[in-house]
């Protein structure tokens, strides 16, 4: 009983042992890509159901944020602003990545958990699960990008060429939170601890990254240090596409932080694919 | 010549568990102190050296498939039949690549499509609409094929007029229809398929298993779990019984499912209720007997038809604890596990308040109205609607020859007897409109 050597081609072949690595990983992945699109669009289908103001949600939450930080940091502690630019538009040009990334960062890393009851009783990479949080944080900040807008037209502020870069630092901000994301949902599966962490981290982000403030203020000689942090890479690089010429970007520290993304991503996936074979036991 | 689809060699499956200690009934607080300290310790050794943490203080090892060899043809319909516990459902999920095999290995040529529960990733908040988008494309449709089908899967589920519903508004019957409408319309190579036909009312099951009859005559191979014995039967072929995770008979269905009900028999007479491991439940109530007689004798150990009968099912709880709005229920099965009667607390609203300690609960059963011959009883106890102790096959009762009618004939021709009455006319112009 050979048949199973003669397969046609039509039929694919699977085989099922332990520790086996599937060769065609990302391939999978991509036939999956119409599960990937249809649970994204199921987050945001069911974000704002049964609220009131509904999608005001995305808007409101950033805005108010930013009025505080403008107060606090540029009325009260009177800290500069980078050249001319309008210290609510410097916040504003840094909420932005920071709601998008700490958004995508916290929907991802629980996102195992919450789709605990698929993961037992359907086959699918499972990395289509944290990835389709990604969207929705993304549709998030699609909307607040509206509240820019409108403060660059209340400031008359008209931004340079260099607006083109935006949607750059948008897959880096991605991808920023995307590898720390999956590292952590994945964690998350065995160990719950990891669901108490996310929050604390995030509020404490929010504070050692420049987002109430220029990274200028940080002293020459720990600025790359500073850089370390990842977001620092990618609130400096959206400052610059938003501010132009008044906030030039210190392109050693970018790289530093870059380098770290990309670090992030790499361990995030790995450790992601390792852990991926025991989920259903685990969940 | 049959050609192989699916080929498993040497496959197994090993889960560790854990279990707590039991037996102390209070601890000094020092004691807790020092036990939380030794369990972090332990838990930050197993973090660092990336071992999964065992929640429990000892740990054991279970093959819950061991050594499990089969081939399974193009166009088969297989069934999987065994007791709770016995594999099964692993076996469908290391089939279905939930899951990884600890051990062997299985060759799968074609798409397989799984449906291990009806309505996998239903969101409640959603429409029925985009629960049969969002559904379909969980379990392998692409948009176009749903978009070609979308048409018949309503009429099949019957839900046309809701179908821009939240499901959270829908009956229970209604989601179940749905949700089994979408799977139905699966044209995977392999379908996979776990107890499923369990929900649904009477009907809705006949035309499940019609729809699944048709999908294994279009020359599609099925695997079919069920505890349903009439379903199995009238659905598959071929059989395999799984006990303790090996493959025990792998025959035809006759054959097979009579050796099952077989071995039901010497289980339950052989091991008492208490210390049967094919149990369900958190264990907080445990059953721990289960005896049968007649209003005139308490003791006999069968039933007759026609007299009142009487079942007594005893319990423990754990030591030192009460547990409040307890249900209990015995079912009385036909030996194929085809359902026949229902004995539940909650639906006579004859739930206990609490129970502690040991307990015993007696059902009474006006005028058996069972005929003659062996049945098997489950049984179960929830607390809150969770089930806390549940028990297939927990006994068999022998139903002995009574006069139901107390006309003196004894007939047993039906399955159930009931009270009727019949009038006649003859001789009258009118009688064929009456």
């Amino acid at each position: 009983m050979n048949d199973l050597s003669s397969q046609n081609a039509q039929e694919p072949l699977l085989i099922i042992e332990p520790g086996r690595t599937e060769k065609n990983y990302w391939g999978d992945l991509w036939r999956y890509r119409e599960l990937f699109l249809v649970l994204a669009w199921r987050d945001i289908a069911v974000r704002y159901k049964q609220t009131i103001i509904g999608i005001l949600w995305a808007i409101i939450r950033p805005f108010l944020t930013m009025v505080v930080f403008t107060v606090i940091f540029g009325r009260i502690a009177k800290l500069p602003s980078d050249g001319n630019a309008p210290y609510a538009l410097m916040v504003f040009a840094a909420m932005l990545p920071w709601s998008l990334f700490s958004n995508a960062l916290s929907e991802s890393s629980n996102s195992l958990i919450n789709s605990a009851s698929l993961i037992g009783k359907i086959y699918f990479p499972r990395l289509i699960i944290p990835a389709a949080t990604q969207v929705t944080a993304f549709i998030d900040f699609l909307i607040s990008f509206f509240i820019l807008i409108g403060l660059m037209i209340y400031y008359q502020f008209t931004p340079g060429w260099q607006i083109l870069w935006l949607p750059l630092f948008i897959i880096l901000a991605l991808l920023a939170s995307l590898g720390p994301g999956l590292w952590i949902t994945a964690l998350n599966v065995k160990y719950r601890d990891f669901r108490y962490i996310i929050p604390f981290v995030i509020q404490f982000g929010l504070y050692i990254s420049p987002v109430g403030f220029s990274s200028k203020v940080v002293p020459e000689q720990w600025r790359m240090l500073y850089s370390l942090n990842p977001m620092v890479g990618v609130i400096d690089g959206f400052r610059w596409c938003i501010l132009g010429v008044n906030s030039p970007i210190y392109v050693p520290g970018f790289m530093i932080s870059l380098a770290i993304t990309l670090l992030f991503l790499w361990l995030g996936v790995s450790r992601f694919r390792k852990m991926e074979k025991t989920f259903a036991d685990l969940i | 010549m049959p050609n192989t689809v699916i080929k498993a060699e040497n496959l197994g499956k090993k889960y560790t568990i854990g279990h707590q200690m039991e037996g102390r009934s209070y601890f000094a607080l020092r004691d807790v102190l020092m036990q939380n300290a030794k369990t972090l310790w332990n838990k930050t050794k197993d973090l660092a050296t990336g071992k999964p943490i065992i929640q429990g203080d000892t740990m054991e090892e279970v093959w819950a498939l061991e050594d499990v060899n089969f081939e399974i043809h193009r166009g088969e319909a297989v069934g999987i039949i065994g007791r709770n516990g016995a594999g099964k459902s692993t076996l469908l999920k290391v089939l279905s690549r939930i899951t990884e095999p600890t051990t062997g290995r299985v060759t799968i040529q074609g798409r397989v499509a799984s449906l291990l529960e009806v309505g996998t990733g239903f969101h409640a908040e959603l429409s029925g609409r985009e629960n049969i988008y969002l559904n379909g494309t969980i379990l392998g449709m692409t948009r176009a094929e749903i978009k070609k089908k979308f048409d018949e899967i309503v009429a099949f589920a019957e839900v046309e007029k809701y179908l821009d519903t939240p499901v959270k508004r829908y009956s229970s019957g209604m989601y179940v229809r749905l949700a089994f409408a979408v799977a139905a319309h699966l044209e995977p190579e392999i379908l996979v398929v776990d107890e499923v036909l369990a929900v649904g009312d009477a009907a809705f099951q006949k035309k499940c298993l019609g729809k699944m009859s048709t999908v294994a005559r279009e020359g599609r191979t099925v695997l079919f779990v069920s505890h349903n014995m009439a379903a199995i039967l009238a659905l598959c072929p071929r059989v395999l019984l799984i006990t303790e995770g090996h493959i025990k008979r792998d025959g035809t269905s006759q054959d097979v499912v009579q050796d099952y009900s077989g071995e039901y028999e010497t289980l339950t007479s052989r091991v008492p209720l208490g210390e049967r491991r094919d149990r369900r439940g958190n264990g907080s109530i445990k059953m721990v007997g289960i005896r049968f007689g007649t209003k005139e004798n308490p003791e006999s150990g069968f039933w007759v038809t026609g007299k009142n009968a009487l079942v007594q099912l005893s319990y423990q709880c754990l030591p030192d604890q009460r547990y409040r709005n307890i249900e209990i229920a015995i079912g009385v099965r036909k030996q194929d596990q085809t359902r026949l009667l229902y004995l539940g607390t909650k639906v006579v609203k004859q739930d206990l308040d609490f129970v502690y300690g040991l307990g015993s609960s007696i059902c009474q059963i006006k005028r058996l109205p069972l005929e003659p011959g062996r049945y098997s009883i489950i049984t179960e106890i929830k607390q809150n609607g969770i089930i806390v102790d549940f028990v297939q096959a927990a006994a068999t009762i022998d139903v002995m020859e009574g006069d139901y009618y107390g006309t003196g004939v004894i007939w047993p021709y039906g399955g159930f007897l009931c009270d009727y009455s019949w009038s006649h006319y003859t001789g009258d112009s009118n009688a064929a409109d009456r």
